[in-house]
């Protein structure tokens, strides 16, 4: 059953994520994190396959978008879920450091962006800013 | 009391590894993740993390004797390693890697081997230490179902 973009409007009250990374330890550390917020979540290996994931139909209230990644990156990714359309809260998280690489990846569509690693205060400041 | 002696020694593990810089305040981020719900956490992160760091410095050793290094490969692995020691909070290791990064972008080969030893060293203090505390971990949750 997939979730509408944003909180409002869905069947169930939880709220959905999508973890996009391509390395398996943070993706098990994203998955637990998400979990733990009780966030169902769904988790792919690179840029391509979120968008694929979308194609089929699905939609999420959050998309936790890693930056480097093999076939299509992050930047590439959440560029082309923009240009379809999507309008979840996409927030991009990495460990680049040089503000032009930040900057190039919040233009193509971020809503946020943490540096990694991950950490549960920086996945709550994320989703505080989609209930608003 | 046996339990109380072992939490000794887990804390103090913990603390030296803290300490020596082999782990930063990520780990704990791991630690805070287990819970009664899922009692294994920091087990199974440590052992998916090994698994694939095995794999990666298996795969940068021949990278490195191989005649005509191909850096980009290397430094694609590397990114991989580093992001997982980052997440783990395997401080000491992830800063190896950021060495061979540095090596691997300057061409330069000796660095890139020492950088690249280092790794290798670090990686296996950390993974010796950690299984040393994932057994203290085992034999503290066996004696306190025991109760």
């Amino acid at each position: 059953m997939a979730a509408q973009g944003r909180h409002g409007g869905q069947e169930s009250n939880k709220m959905t994520a999508l973890v996009v990374d391509d390395n398996t330890v943070n993706r098990m550390i994203h998955h637990r994190l998400l979990d733990n917020l009780g966030i169902e979540n769904v988790a792919v290996v690179n840029g391509k396959e979120a968008v694929d994931i979308h194609c089929s139909g699905k939609t999420f209230d959050l998309i936790l978008m890693d930056m480097d990644m093999p076939v299509m990156n992050g930047i590439e990714a959440t560029r082309q879920l923009r240009e379809m359309g999507i309008r979840s809260m996409i927030a991009g998280v990495s460990t680049r450091s040089m503000e032009r690489e930040i900057r190039e990846f919040i233009e193509a569509g971020l809503d946020d962006y943490q540096e990694k690693p991950l950490t549960m205060s920086k996945l709550i400041s994320i989703v505080h800013k989609i209930n608003g | 009391m046996a339990i109380a002696a072992l939490k000794t020694q887990r804390r103090n593990l913990v603390q030296s590894m803290f300490d020596e810089g082999v782990l930063d305040n990520q780990f704990n981020q791991l630690q805070d993740l287990q819970d009664s719900s899922n009692p294994n956490f920091v087990e199974e992160v440590i052992s998916l993390f090994c698994n694939d760091a095995e794999r990666i410095i298996t795969e940068l050793n021949r990278y490195l004797n191989d005649q005509n290094v191909e850096f980009s490969k290397l430094d694609s692995y590397v990114h991989q390693l580093k992001g997982s020691s980052s997440s783990i909070g395997a401080y000491r290791l992830k800063l190896a890697c950021v060495n061979l990064r540095q090596a691997s972008e300057e061409r330069n080969m000796e660095e890139c081997a020492g950088a690249f030893n280092s790794i290798r060293r670090e990686y296996y203090v950390v993974r010796s230490k950690l299984q040393v505390l994932i057994q203290l971990e085992r034999h503290i949750v066996n004696l306190e179902n025991q109760q």
